[in-house]
C-alpha cells in the first residue's frame, strides 16, 4: 500500500501509489517508516502511480525526504517532483522560526516557577480586590443617583428581577425550608426525648429557623439560582458586545443592568425569607403533631414562649444584606467576562462560590455582632 | 462525471413558512459555486441542510454520490471528515488557541503524533496567510479578517476536497476582502478544491465564482456567471443590474 519498493544494486526505487490523503495518514507514515534505507544509497521516487496527493500526504513525503537527505542519501524524482511539495516549501519557509518564537516560556529564565506562580496569583488577587471595590463604589453611586429620580431606578426592570429571582423561587425555597425543619425536629427529638425534654424541640425549630436557617438556606439557594443567572446573563451580554452597545448609546450599564438586579434581589430575598420562616414553622408544627403527639395549640403556645420579639427581625434583617452580597458577586463576575465562552463558565462558577462564601461569612459576623449586642 | 454535491427536490418548511420548495442544485468537481439570495431566502438553511445540521421535510442531498439524509451517524461522520466548513462568524472555539482550533479536527479524525499535528496545523495557519505567531493567540485576540482566515485554516485541517464558506468576506474591509478572494483562488488552484460559497459580495462573486446559484421563491436558478446575469427573474435582474453591480458587470464584460 502507498509505496512499492524496488531494490537494485546501486539504488532504491520507490513507486508511490494510491491516494495519499489526510485520512490515510497513519498508514502512509507506517509505509514510509517501514522503508529500510542504508546510508549512501540513492533513492529514486516515481509519482506516476499517485491518484491523489493532498497537503498532509505531501507533508509526510517531505518529512521522509528530509530524514533521508539528513542521512546523506541522495533523493531524486523520476519526472517532476509534485507541485504540492513546492507549495509546502513556500508556505513553511518562514514558519519554523516564528513558531519557536510563539512558544514563549511562561516563567522567565532564572526564576523559581513556584514563587513566580505565587507572585502572579498575589498580584492578580490584589488587582481583583481593587477592581471589586471600584465596582461596589460605582454601583453605590449609581444607586444614590437613582434615588433622586425615581425613573432612573428602572422600576419595570426591578419588577422583572423580583419576579425572576423571587416569585419563581418560591416552590424550591418552601420545599427546602420544610425539609430543614423536619431534619432539625427529628434530630433534636431523638436527643431530647431521652432527657424527657421533648418540649424543647419546639424551641430549637422556632429559633433555628427564624434566626439562622430560614434566611441562610434561602440565601444559599438564591445564590445558586440567581447569582449564577446574573453572572451568566451579564457575561453573555458582554461577549455579545451588548454592554458596549449600551455605553455607546449613552446608557449607563450600571443603571440598567446592575442596580435593578441588586434592588430586585434586595426586595425578593426578604420576602422569600418570610415564606421560608412560615413554611419552616409549619413543618415543625406538623412534625411535633405526628412525632411527639403535641397538639398544635401547644406548639403555637410554646413558640410564642420560646422566641423573643427580636428573633424574627434578627433573621429578616440579614436578608437584604445577603441579597446585596449575592447580587454584587453575580454582577461583578458577569461584567468581568471577556473574550471566551470558557471565561464565562469560569466566572459564573466564581460568582456562585463567592456569593455563598460571602453570605456565610456575613452570617458569622452577624452572629458575633448580635451576641455582643445581646439580642 | 458525477457531481460532488447534488441537492434534489429539497423542501424545508418552518410552521407555515415555506423556505425551500423543491430546490435543486448541482456542484461539479473543481467548481467555485456561489450561492446568492435575498435576506431570508434560505441560504443558511440550505447550508445547514447540506451539512446535516437540519433534516429537510423532503428531498435528497448527495455528497460524493451518497444521500446524507438517509445516513446513520457513523456514515455521516465519515462524510464529514471529507469536507471543511468555515462559518460566517468564524465559530472558532473561544477557549482554544488558533493552533488548537486547527488541531481539533485532526485529533478527531487522524492518527498523528503531537509533533506532527503541531507542524501540520502550523502549515495550515501559514497557508491561509496568517503570521505564525497568530497560532498561540486566542480567537478574542484576533481581528475580524484574521478570524476568517483562522476559520478557513480550521476548515482545511483535514485537506478536504470540498469546502463550504459562509459569507467569507462579510464584515471585512474591501482590501482585506479582496485579499481573501485571492487567497480563495490561490487555494482553489493549488489544492484543487471544490468550493461552495454563500456570499453577498459582488466583487467576490465576479472574482472567484465559476457558477452561481440564486435562490428565488424557494427554488434555485443556477448557471454560469456569464449567463446568470441575464436571467429574466426580477430579483436576479435587480441584484446583478442594480446601481452597485453595474460598474462591476461592465468591467467583467469588458475584460
Amino acid at each position: 500500500m502507498f509505496v512499492e519498493v524496488e531494490r537494485s544494486a546501486s539504488q532504491v526505487g520507490l513507486q508511490l501509489t494510491g491516494a495519499w490523503r489526510a485520512l490515510e495518514i497513519a498508514d502512509i507514515e507506517r509505509a514510509l517508516a517501514a522503508i529500510d534505507l542504508a546510508a549512501g544509497t540513492a533513492v529514486r521516487i516515481g509519482t506516476q502511480g499517485l491518484t491523489a496527493l493532498d497537503l498532509t500526504g505531501a507533508w509526510a513525503l517531505r518529512e521522509f525526504l528530509q530524514r533521508a537527505r539528513g542521512r546523506g542519501i541522495e533523493v531524486t524524482f523520476s519526472g517532476a517532483p509534485p507541485d504540492q511539495l513546492r507549495l509546502l516549501d513556500e508556505t513553511l519557509a518562514g514558519a519554523d522560526a516564528a513558531a519557536a518564537a510563539a512558544a514563549t516560556p511562561a516563567v522567565p529564565p532564572g526564576h523559581d516557577p513556584v514563587l513566580t506562580a505565587i507572585g502572579r496569583y498575589a498580584v492578580r488577587a490584589g488587582a481583583d480586590m481593587v477592581e471589586g471595590l471600584a465596582f461596589v463604589g460605582r454601583a453605590s453611586i449609581t444607586l444614590l443617583r437613582g434615588l433622586t429620580n425615581f425613573r432612573r431606578l428602572r422600576p419595570i426592570s426591578v419588577a422583572r428581577h423580583v419576579y425572576d429571582t423571587g416569585i419563581t423561587a418560591v416552590p424550591i425555597v418552601a420545599l427546602i425550608a420544610f425539609l430543614i425543619s423536619v431534619i432539625i425536629a427529628y434530630m433534636s427529638a431523638q436527643q431530647l426525648r431521652g432527657l424527657g425534654a421533648d418540649i424543647y424541640v419546639v424551641d430549637l425549630v422556632a429559633i433555628g429557623v427564624l434566626r439562622e436557617l430560614g434566611v441562610l438556606l434561602t440565601s444559599i439557594i438564591v445564590a445558586g439560582r440567581s447569582g449564577s443567572a446574573f453572572a451568566a446573563e451579564l457575561g453573555s451580554m458582554k461577549l455579545n458586545e451588548e454592554v458596549d452597545a449600551l455605553t455607546a448609546t449613552g446608557v449607563d450599564p450600571f443603571e440598567v443592568l446592575v442596580v435593578p438586579r441588586l434592588l430586585g434581589l434586595a426586595i425578593a430575598l426578604p420576602l422569600l425569607t418570610i415564606i421560608a420562616d412560615l413554611v419552616g414553622l409549619a413543618g415543625g408544627g406538623l412534625l411535633c403533631r405526628y412525632l411527639l403527639d403535641m397538639p398544635l395549640t401547644q406548639f403555637v403556645g410554646r413558640v410564642n414562649y420560646a422566641i423573643s420579639p427580636t428573633t424574627f427581625w434578627v433573621g429578616l434583617l440579614k436578608a437584604p444584606v445577603f441579597a446585596v452580597l449575592i447580587g454584587l458577586a453575580g454582577c461583578y463576575r458577569g461584567m468581568q467576562v471577556r473574550g471566551s465562552a470558557r471565561e464565562l463558565g469560569r466566572l459564573v462558577t466564581v460568582a456562585v462560590v463567592q456569593a455563598i462564601f460571602f453570605v456565610i461569612l456575613a452570617d458569622a459576623l452577624f452572629a458575633v455582632l448580635f451576641m455582643k449586642m445581646d439580642i | 462525471m458525477d457531481p460532488v454535491l447534488e441537492v434534489q427536490g429539497l423542501v424545508n418548511r418552518f410552521g407555515t413558512q415555506l423556505v425551500h420548495d423543491g430546490l435543486n442544485m448541482q456542484v461539479a468537481q473543481d467548481e467555485v459555486f456561489g450561492i446568492v439570495g435575498g435576506s431570508g431566502s434560505g441560504k443558511s438553511v440550505l447550508l445547514r441542510t447540506i451539512l446535516g445540521l437540519q433534516r429537510p421535510q423532503a428531498g435528497v442531498v448527495r455528497i460524493g454520490g451518497s444521500d446524507i439524509t438517509q445516513m446513520s451517524p457513523p456514515q455521516l461522520r465519515a462524510v464529514k471528515a471529507r469536507y471543511g466548513v468555515s462559518f460566517q462568524q468564524g465559530a472558532l472555539y473561544s477557549g482554544l488557541t488558533v493552533l488548537q482550533n486547527v488541531q481539533l479536527p485532526m485529533i478527531e479524525h487522524l492518527q498523528l503524533t503531537a509533533a506532527a499535528r503541531d507542524e501540520l496545523a502550523l502549515l495550515k495557519i501559514c497557508l491561509v496567510g496568517l503570521p505564525a505567531d497568530a497560532a498561540a493567540k486566542y480567537p478574542a485576540q484576533l481581528s475580524g479578517g484574521m478570524v476568517k482566515r483562522a476559520a478557513l485554516a480550521r476548515a482545511l485541517a483535514l485537506d478536504p476536497s470540498l469546502l463550504f464558506l459562509d459569507e467569507p468576506t462579510s464584515g471585512l474591509d474591501p482590501v482585506s476582502a479582496a485579499a481573501f478572494d485571492e487567497l480563495v483562488l490561490y487555494l482553489q488552484q493549488h489544492l484543487r478544491l471544490t468550493m461552495v460559497m454563500i456570499t453577498h459580495d459582488l466583487d467576490t462573486i465576479f472574482r472567484t465564482c465559476n457558477r452561481v446559484g440564486v435562490i428565488v421563491d424557494g427554488r434555485m436558478e443556477s448557471d454560469t456567471l456569464e449567463r446568470i446575469v441575464d436571467h429574466p427573474h426580477p430579483w436576479i435582474q435587480a441584484y446583478f443590474h442594480g446601481e452597485r453591480a453595474r460598474e462591476r458587470l461592465g468591467a467583467a464584460r469588458g475584460a
